[in-house]
């Protein structure tokens, strides 16, 4: 129940960066602008922030408390073992969970607090006066490993969510006999639309088809 | 139909277990699964050999004492349906076939395939009951239940007890089985005395037993031989905070 309400806060939190981020097709203006908005928010932006920590601390704590109860409850294992329904992200969880992990402490170093490309500190902020956030993106995306590891980062998170978001209603009993199996299908094109978004702004940036709005 | 057969052999919880290969020839496409084991068994006897162990009482799919894990499957690959009811016509004439126990920790193994299935009865036993004397059968229109509702307790009261759910869950989970029992009893009237201190007692001792935790991959439900559906773990789980919100609220 807590796994569900903290990962439920999380997923909002996934679907709301997801349409920060998309403006970088609109245009440079858009997109720094709604980061200078972020910023403005001043000691609010801190408190989402430190909410949003507290989420995934606890989701993780409780996870990796859950999955140790479970490797007991199973000591001698089975020598042949074949799963009838049970879906591959379904029992890969923790694997995929802990590999998200590693991509968003390297995304956050990347783009946030930004101190694995010196390149961005040489950024000159935009003609509104906001940082620019837009070419920092592009820049940052052109690196083919980058943009590799984004995209990985993304496939295990689209995932972990193809189970975890409707396993959310199971474990909070939301749902009944006929509405489970439509949920399960809903999560499952929830997670990997989640994908085809966050994985288009890489791949539109290493088509060429969004330029930096300035030259270092 | 021959087989190859790879069972596994233990003699006791202490000791550890192996798997043995044995060859069986001539067995008819009719023959059941746990009656191709007879078979086998009476050519060990022959033999004056240990003969291997397993459970099995109605061999019709009601009491719920087999429990065979056959090629990976808990029952086999023939769902829904206890091993019992599995036929040697499911299977490739010359085919290699796994048999295992249920392997939930808190199971411990008897004997070769036998497994301590107790705590099964001890979740029961912690609230699996009605307190109200419900006396000899009523008079059907004194207590009005919605067909919905009896249909879905029902339902859930079809679970054998076989505890295929804990042996097929990754996590060796017995929520399946708890929902059940949970299901069947708070749907009805007769069991509303006891909905809240029931399931919290049940889930309680289901903990205490050592059972894993519900990652809701509903392995469970596809192999369950009474076709119990994983929502009774929703409903479980509805239940279960219910109860808590009320208890906390002083009731």
């Amino acid at each position: 129940m807590i796994v569900a309400i903290t990962g439920m806060i999380l997923i909002l939190f996934v679907i709301g960066h997801l349409l920060g981020n998309l403006q970088i097709f609109i245009g440079p203006h858009w997109i720094n602008g709604y980061s200078q908005h972020l910023r403005d928010l001043g000691p609010l932006l801190w408190a989402i922030r430190l909410f949003l920590l507290t989420a995934v601390i606890i989701h993780i704590w409780v996870t990796i408390h859950l999955a140790i109860e479970n490797r007991r409850a199973r000591p001698e294992a089975y020598i042949d073992r074949r799963y009838v329904k049970a879906t591959f992200a379904s029992r890969h969880m923790v694997m995929s969970g802990l590999i998200v992990l590693a991509f968003i402490i390297y995304h956050l170093a990347h783009f946030t607090v930004r101190v694995t490309d010196t390149r961005f500190t040489l950024l000159k902020a935009d003609p509104l006066g906001h940082y620019d956030v837009y070419s920092m993106m592009v820049y940052g995306f052109q690196n083919y490993f980058v943009s590799g590891f984004y995209v990985l980062g993304l496939f295990l998170l689209a995932l972990h969510l193809s189970h975890g978001s409707s396993s959310f209603f199971q474990s909070l009993g939301l749902n009944d006999k006929k509405l489970t199996p439509r949920l399960a299908l809903g999560g499952r094109i929830f997670a990997w639309l989640l994908f085809a978004g966050y994985t288009s702004i890489p791949l539109a940036i290493l088509l060429g088809l969004i330029k930096p709005a300035q030259q270092l | 139909m021959n087989f190859k057969l790879k069972i596994w052999r233990q003699t006791n919880a202490q000791t550890p277990g192996k798997l043995v290969d044995y060859d069986v020839r001539d067995i008819s496409p009719h023959t059941s699964f746990l009656e191709m084991l007879d078979i086998l068994n009476e050519q060990l006897l022959g033999r004056g050999e240990e003969p291997i162990a397993f459970d099995s009482d109605c061999r019709e799919g009601i009491c719920g004492t087999c429990a065979l894990t056959v090629n990976g499957e808990a029952h086999g690959p023939d769902h829904p349906g206890a091993v019992c009811e599995l036929y040697m016509r499911k299977f490739r004439d010359g085919a290699t076939i796994t048999i295992e126990p249920f392997r939930v920790g808190a199971f411990p193994i008897v004997k070769d395939l036998v497994i301590d299935r107790s705590p099964l009865d001890r979740i029961v036993q912690a609230g699996g009951f009605i307190s109200a004397r419900a006396g000899s059968a009523p008079e059907a229109n004194s207590i009005l239940i919605p067909k919905h509702d009896a249909d879905l307790a029902m339902e859930a009261a079809a679970c054998i007890g076989c505890g295929a759910c804990a042996a097929a869950c990754p996590n060796g989970s017995a929520m399946l089985f708890t929902a059940a029992k949970v299901s069947h009893l708070s749907l009805l009237p007769q069991g509303y005395p006891e909905r809240e201190s029931r399931v919290l007692k049940m889930v309680r001792v289901m903990d205490a037993e050592g059972f894993g935790n519900c990652t809701n991959t509903y392995e469970c439900e596809a192999v369950c031989p009474a076709e119990i559906s994983a929502s009774f773990i929703a409903k479980l789980n509805r239940e279960y905070a219910r109860a808590r919100l009320r208890k906390s609220a002083g009731e």
